[in-house]
């Protein structure tokens, strides 16, 4: 920053010497001269300015020089010797205006507007939002009718065979996966603790084209679809029906049954516990049950988690995920589509 | 000229420009509301909308509390695109009982007119606590502390009562159960069925999976009723509408 305090000459940064100061002095020096010029073209004052009243502001407007200044007609009001012009409007706000009452004079014709006895006037032109959103719907339900139909008809495991069908059902899918799904499962498919992982091969209900529709059309544990899967985890913590340490035993066994570190004392009392109260849906080997959506353990996929934690607290309190039913949102070809969407993400069986 | 001299006399007192003022409002007005009142097809008869139940309404009162309108809309238009994604477009008697109503103005997040039945409750509790973890590109606050916030009935009978003076058809048995129904709804041993016969539909569970009634169970149960009472299989609009 220039500034006005003298230069040291000693000080490299305000030496004329240095060239790297000759645009910051050239314009100290342009600056001084502008400073100079505005003092002198300042004009003296003789008199002090005598005070402004409406007649003479009037009168000097009208002798401004090179503009054509009429006097403006006052509307007469004056308030403590205020007075107020009258000037005319813009014209082209004038006009916007007098548009504006046409405008609404037609709107009011052409649609409902004025509320009668039973109801308001309807317009001529007839419009209805709500006919035309069901117009609007059914023209695309047309222009989709005839591969949704196609999809409807054929055999679900036939539909990933045919090209046509399968490009349908999977962008269909993919859209109907954004708008309904990706606020449990993720927008990657990839799930999250308690929501099931798409992508893998794990299933907890079974990965074939038709268990995925079984399950988008009936849900897991919906309370609102008679038909849906069902199957309820018993809380053995909360319910009481192990003691505290045995949770942790057979916590300690779940992990040992997929290689992940356990105490090898609990682990040994837990195997006991589990073929007791585990193996009937989990299997002795940890497999799982796909009929009873009895999640596998013997493999690294974990629903919920893997660590020691997690585990007591699922074996204590009882998962129990639920999924809606979707047969009364989606139609049938939705539900295709999406099932097919789905099946296709990788895990598919 | 003359006008204007006459209109100086309103300009120059002011009651009498209060007075006028209000007068020209008043036929504003008139016209524009009086006519919704005695119109027959402002509110067209929709068969399955009833009162909240005591449980609902108190989540209902949650709702409003926390501002959920703020970002929330409860109003899905006549527009192909909402009506794709959020179901069919919203009647004006499915919100006849709201006082007051909740269509919101600004959609931040998304609009929840329908948004009963379309999660779990699960999905709910997880998603109240910490938004991020279900969905991760939501800028929605947490709510975890709903969780903890026990809730009593001691009021709910007044509430229900002042609902009633509104112009809520709760009868004279929804008033007298208002305190059991309350308890009820999240109880799976109480008396079900005459909850279920004086709100037909309602969804009876532990909503939170807490033994306490907490404001978590009251919010969600009233979520979960969101835009489910109509039946839209049978449902023909009003041609007239």
């Amino acid at each position: 920053m220039m500034s006005d305090t003298p230069r040291d000459p000693a000080d490299d940064h305000a030496s004329p010497a240095n060239p790297d100061n000759q645009i910051g002095l050239g314009r100290q020096s342009a600056d001084a001269d502008h400073a100079a010029k505005i003092a002198g073209d300042i004009p003296p004052r003789t008199a002090p300015d005598a005070p402004v009243t409406p007649r003479a502001k009037a009168r000097r407007a009208g002798k401004r020089h090179g503009v054509a200044q009429q006097e403006t007609p006052s509307t007469g009001h004056q308030w403590d010797g205020i007075t107020e012009y009258d000037n005319p409007m813009p014209r082209w706000w004038l006009w916007t205006f007098y548009a504006t009452i046409v405008w609404a004079f037609f709107y009011v014709i052409a649609y409902p507007a004025i509320p009668m006895l039973t109801q308001a006037t309807q317009g001529v032109l007839k419009t209805n939002a709500r006919t035309e959103v069901a117009a609007e719907i059914e023209r695309f339900a047309q222009a989709n009718a005839p591969v949704q139909t196609a999809l409807v008809a054929a055999e679900l495991d036939d539909i990933p065979a045919d090209p046509q069908l399968l490009g349908y059902a999977t962008n269909a899918g993919a859209a109907l996966y954004r708008t309904w799904c990706t606020q449990c499962h993720g927008a990657g498919a990839a799930g999250g603790p308690g929501y099931p992982n798409l992508l893998d091969d794990s299933w907890l209900w079974g990965g074939s084209l038709a268990d995925i529709h079984l399950t988008l059309q009936h849900g897991i544990r919906d309370p609102l679809d008679s038909d849906t899967r069902y199957s309820e985890m018993p809380r053995y913590g909360t319910d009481e029906l192990l003691e505290p340490t045995q949770i942790v035993q057979v916590a300690g066994y779940v992990r040992s049954l997929s290689g992940l570190d356990h105490d090898a004392a609990d682990a040994a009392e837990g195997a006991g516990i589990y073929a007791d109260n585990c193996a009937a849906c989990h299997m002795d080997d940890g497999s799982g049950d796909r009929g009873q959506g009895a999640p596998a353990l013997n493999d690294q996929v974990w629903l919920y988690g893997s660590d020691p934690e997690t585990l007591v607290r699922i074996i204590s309190q009882g998962p129990y995920g639920v999924m809606p039913a979707w047969s009364d949102r989606l139609s049938e070809a939705e539900i295709r589509s999406l099932a097919v969407y789905v099946h296709g993400l990788g895990g598919g069986e | 000229m003359a006008i204007l001299d006459r209109h100086k006399i309103i300009e120059r007192n002011a009651t009498l420009l209060l007075v006028l003022s209000f007068l020209v409002v008043s036929i504003g007005g008139i016209v524009q509301i009086t006519p919704l009142f005695y119109l027959e097809n402002t509110i067209e008869k929709v068969e399955g909308v009833r009162p909240y139940t005591p449980l609902e309404l108190t989540g209902r009162d949650i709702y409003v509390r926390e501002g959920c309108y703020v970002c929330h809309s409860q109003m899905i238009r006549t527009m192909r695109d909402e009506v794709e994604r959020y179901g069919h477009y919203s009647l004006a008697a499915e919100s006849m009982y709201d006082h007051p109503f909740q269509w919101g103005s600004k959609r931040t997040g998304p609009d929840l007119a329908r948004v009963g039945g379309r999660y779990s409750d699960e999905w709910h509790i997880d998603h109240l606590t910490d938004p991020q973890s279900v969905v991760p590109e939501s800028i929605m606050p947490k709510y975890a502390f709903l969780l903890d916030r026990v809730i009593r009935p001691d009021h709910i009978g007044e509430r229900v009562r002042a609902d009633r003076a509104v112009g809520v058809p709760y009868d004279d048995a929804m008033v007298q159960n208002a305190v059991a129904d309350f308890r009820t709804q999240a109880d799976p041993f109480g008396d079900a069925a005459g909850l279920q016969e004086r709100y037909p539909g309602a969804q009876l569970r532990n909503f939170d999976r807490q033994p306490q009634l907490t404001e978590m169970d009251a919010l969600i149960a009233y979520l979960q009723v969101l835009g489910t009472m109509v039946d839209f299989s049978t449902f023909e609009p009003d041609p007239n509408r």
